[in-house]
């Protein structure tokens, strides 16, 4: 169920998808967005009340320049599960939403009662830099996102419309998205979130993607190392995107841990 | 119609397989294959060149800032002008310009613009470029999101910090000052001529219509092409009644010029070449990082001046094609002369900003090139505008009232070692006590 929330006294109006019933999971997507469809997320709405909002700038939220640092976008989220009235929410993100999930679970301590995150940005390791994904040609990022990028999912990302004003209108979504994007990511993806990680107080667990080729498996020792009670595991034959290369199985390690 | 010799300045020696080996000319082309002792020569023979353009006559001289790109090789122009202050006379110098969002704090601009403006006796135009984004996005690390708003407050710091007559503070967003008090302040009061150098973003046109300053089309696509961009900065000038002016716009066109049509070709055909093919290759990848171009300005429909549609509309032309495209004008002294009047006719434009030395072009090709277009284009070309009157050209001191630099003594007895200076120097200074 999609709506279209005002929330800030006006200043953002968020795209949000809920659905499903259970304890409120706060889904956070990556620099790419939600895709309108995603089966992980209906999926999980079997057991969780799902909230996936759009972040501002993305799809058809609004007050995107009301963004542009980390505190403002946990801020804007904050203030939406506040209008929601929801008190106490699981958190997962994915990539740049991994990297705001992490930073919302440091400043809202007490609001988060598990944290996923999943092949998160955030760290920069000199011996393993993070390929520049603004510089990327579709071909080639797919070939980093994606375990295997003849796969029918790789080929949907990859594939461009021939109708040119499709085109045009996917091609300035695209902008738009990594426009917000780049505030948190450009030119390196490190917004000091290593200064903030020791507050996290909630049971994390980080999934990392065997072939990511973006952020390697190597950076979950980062996250383990800085939040208390977290643990890392790395998913079999998946890149950077496993909730879409390997649903069924992303979807069971999220809900085991989550209920478990 | 005023003229500004304008150079690149790139380097000549790409290897032959560059495109095929390398991705990119800029960003992150490899550093091994500059050399600096070429790299020395190339320097001093550009700075020739652009002493020989004074001579000649050009009413400007032009050099621009780029970042790790073989095709332009200043990335600070300040430096450029500072040689060119002292060993020119007559011509203005064109710094077009400084990327006004890469200086922390952006004063610094004004303090060289203001150095450079005293030093040369007032000939400086301010050139202000948002910068394109191999340089400001992937060089210099400048969040795209965020670029424009932050060159708008620097535009606005460096005007206040030039024109203002007290010391002032200055609460920005991007920078917090608490004494701007700009020492020493620009010869030409209350402000040099700003030229604003655009690379076909449709904002820049508001932008310029606003300040009055003058709109700067650096394409390398040639005057067909920009007919269009043209078209819409006028439109924007007349929908806010302002003068339709030709001065108010300036052009970069690509010149070639020899005795005759056939020798045009013969002499410059494969410089040309290494120009648009080797010096011109761009990774698309770094063409136009995100929230680089507006959505307006995409949704224009304005080719990025690199990268693959530029390239894909380059495919396979031969010199016949580039100048029947208007890539470049080439040819006789009087084909030149007739298609740049009808080029800066239909642009309504009345500063040219033409490149004679292009790619590999040697410095005897670039004299000749220069000293025909001087001397056989240049004069029949004078007229055109002339009942306009030009607002945007510096306003120096009077010849009288400059300072001349001394006369270099070659004969100065010169010491053979360090120790023969430092006692000499001693020498000196016991003298004087």
């Amino acid at each position: 169920m999609k709506e279209l929330r005002r929330i800030g006294g006006g200043r953002f109006t968020i795209e949000t998808h809920m659905f499903g019933t259970g304890e409120p999971l706060l889904f956070l997507h990556g620099a790419g967005g939600l895709l309108g469809v995603d089966p992980f997320l209906e999926d999980l709405g079997h057991n969780f009340k799902v909230i996936a909002p759009h972040l501002p700038g993305f799809g058809e939220s609004t007050g995107g320049e009301h963004i542009e640092d980390i505190f403002d976008v946990v801020l804007c989220y904050h203030q939406l599960l506040d209008e929601l009235g929801i008190a106490s929410a699981h958190v997962m993100g994915h990539s740049l939403g991994g990297m705001l999930a992490a930073e919302f679970a440091a400043l809202d301590v007490h609001r988060v009662k598990k944290l996923v995150l999943v092949t998160p940005a955030g760290f920069w390791l000199d011996e393993h830099p993070i390929p520049d994904v603004f510089a990327m040609e579709l071909p080639d990022l797919a070939a980093h996102l994606f375990h295997d990028p003849q796969s029918p999912i790789a080929q949907m990302f990859t594939t461009v419309p021939e109708d040119m004003k499709v085109l045009e209108d996917m091609y300035v979504e695209r902008v738009k998205r990594f426009t917000q994007a780049s505030k948190f990511l450009w030119p390196i993806p490190d917004r000091g979130l290593k200064k903030r990680a020791w507050r996290i107080q909630a049971p994390t667990l980080i999934l990392m993607g065997e072939s990511d080729k973006l952020i390697p498996p190597v950076y979950a020792n980062e996250f383990t190392s800085r939040i208390k009670k977290s643990s890392a595991v790395t998913l079999k034959e998946v890149g950077h995107m496993p909730m879409y290369e390997r649903p069924d199985e992303f979807v069971r390690t999220v809900r085991e841990f989550l209920q478990g | 119609m005023k003229f500004t010799w304008f150079h690149l300045m790139p380097y000549r020696y790409l290897p032959e397989d560059f495109t095929t080996r390398y991705r990119s000319v800029w960003v992150d082309i490899p550093r091994d294959l500059y050399d600096p002792k070429v790299g020395h020569r190339l320097y001093n023979d550009y700075l020739d060149q652009l002493e020989f353009a004074d001579q000649m006559g050009f009413d400007g001289l032009g050099v621009n800032e780029h970042h790790q790109n073989a095709y332009g090789l200043m990335p600070s122009p300040n430096i450029m002008g500072a040689a060119l202050a002292r060993r020119t006379r007559k011509a203005n110098l064109v710094i077009l310009g400084n990327s006004i969002a890469l200086y922390n704090p952006p004063v610094r601009v004004a303090e060289e613009f203001a150095m450079l403006d005293v030093l040369s006796g007032g000939r400086l135009v301010a050139g202000f470029p948002v910068g394109t984004s191999m340089d400001t996005n992937f060089c210099y690390g400048e969040v795209p999101a965020t670029l424009r708003e932050k060159y708008r407050e620097a535009h606005d710091l460096i005007l206040k910090a030039w024109s203002e007559k007290e010391m002032f503070a200055w609460n920005g967003k991007f920078t917090k000052l608490r004494y701007v008090n700009l020492w020493p302040k620009p010869l030409q009061q209350p402000r040099p001529p700003i030229w604003i150098p655009g690379g076909g973003s449709i904002e820049t046109w508001d932008f310029c219509a606003e300040f009055g300053h003058q709109y700067s089309f650096l394409s390398y696509f040639g005057y067909i092409a920009a007919k269009k961009v043209a078209d819409g900065y006028w439109n924007v000038m007349a929908k806010k009644n302002k003068p339709l002016n030709p001065y108010a716009m300036g052009f970069a066109q690509a010149v070639m010029v020899a005795e005759t049509d056939e020798q045009a070709e013969r002499d410059y055909a494969e410089h040309m070449d290494y120009f648009y093919n080797r010096c011109l290759h761009v990774y698309q990848g770094f063409a136009d990082a995100p929230g680089y171009r507006t959505e307006s300005t995409i949704r224009a429909g304005f080719l990025a001046q690199v990268g693959r549609a530029a390239a894909l509309r380059r495919e396979g032309l031969k010199w016949k094609d580039f100048i029947r495209e208007g890539y470049i004008i080439a040819g006789s002294p009087k084909t030149v002369r007739e298609r740049l009047r009808e080029a800066m006719k239909s642009l309504n434009c009345g500063h040219l900003m033409i490149l004679q030395q292009l790619g590999s072009m040697p410095p005897e090709l670039v004299r000749k090139n220069t000293e025909i277009f001087a001397t056989e284009c240049m004069p029949y070309l004078r007229d055109l505008w002339s009942d306009w009157e030009d607002h945007w050209s510096p306003r120096p001191l009077p010849e009288a009232e400059r300072a001349m630099p001394a006369q270099l003594n070659l004969n100065f007895p010169r010491a053979t070692n360090g120790n023969a200076v430092h006692a000499g120097n001693g020498e000196a200074r016991a003298a004087a006590k």
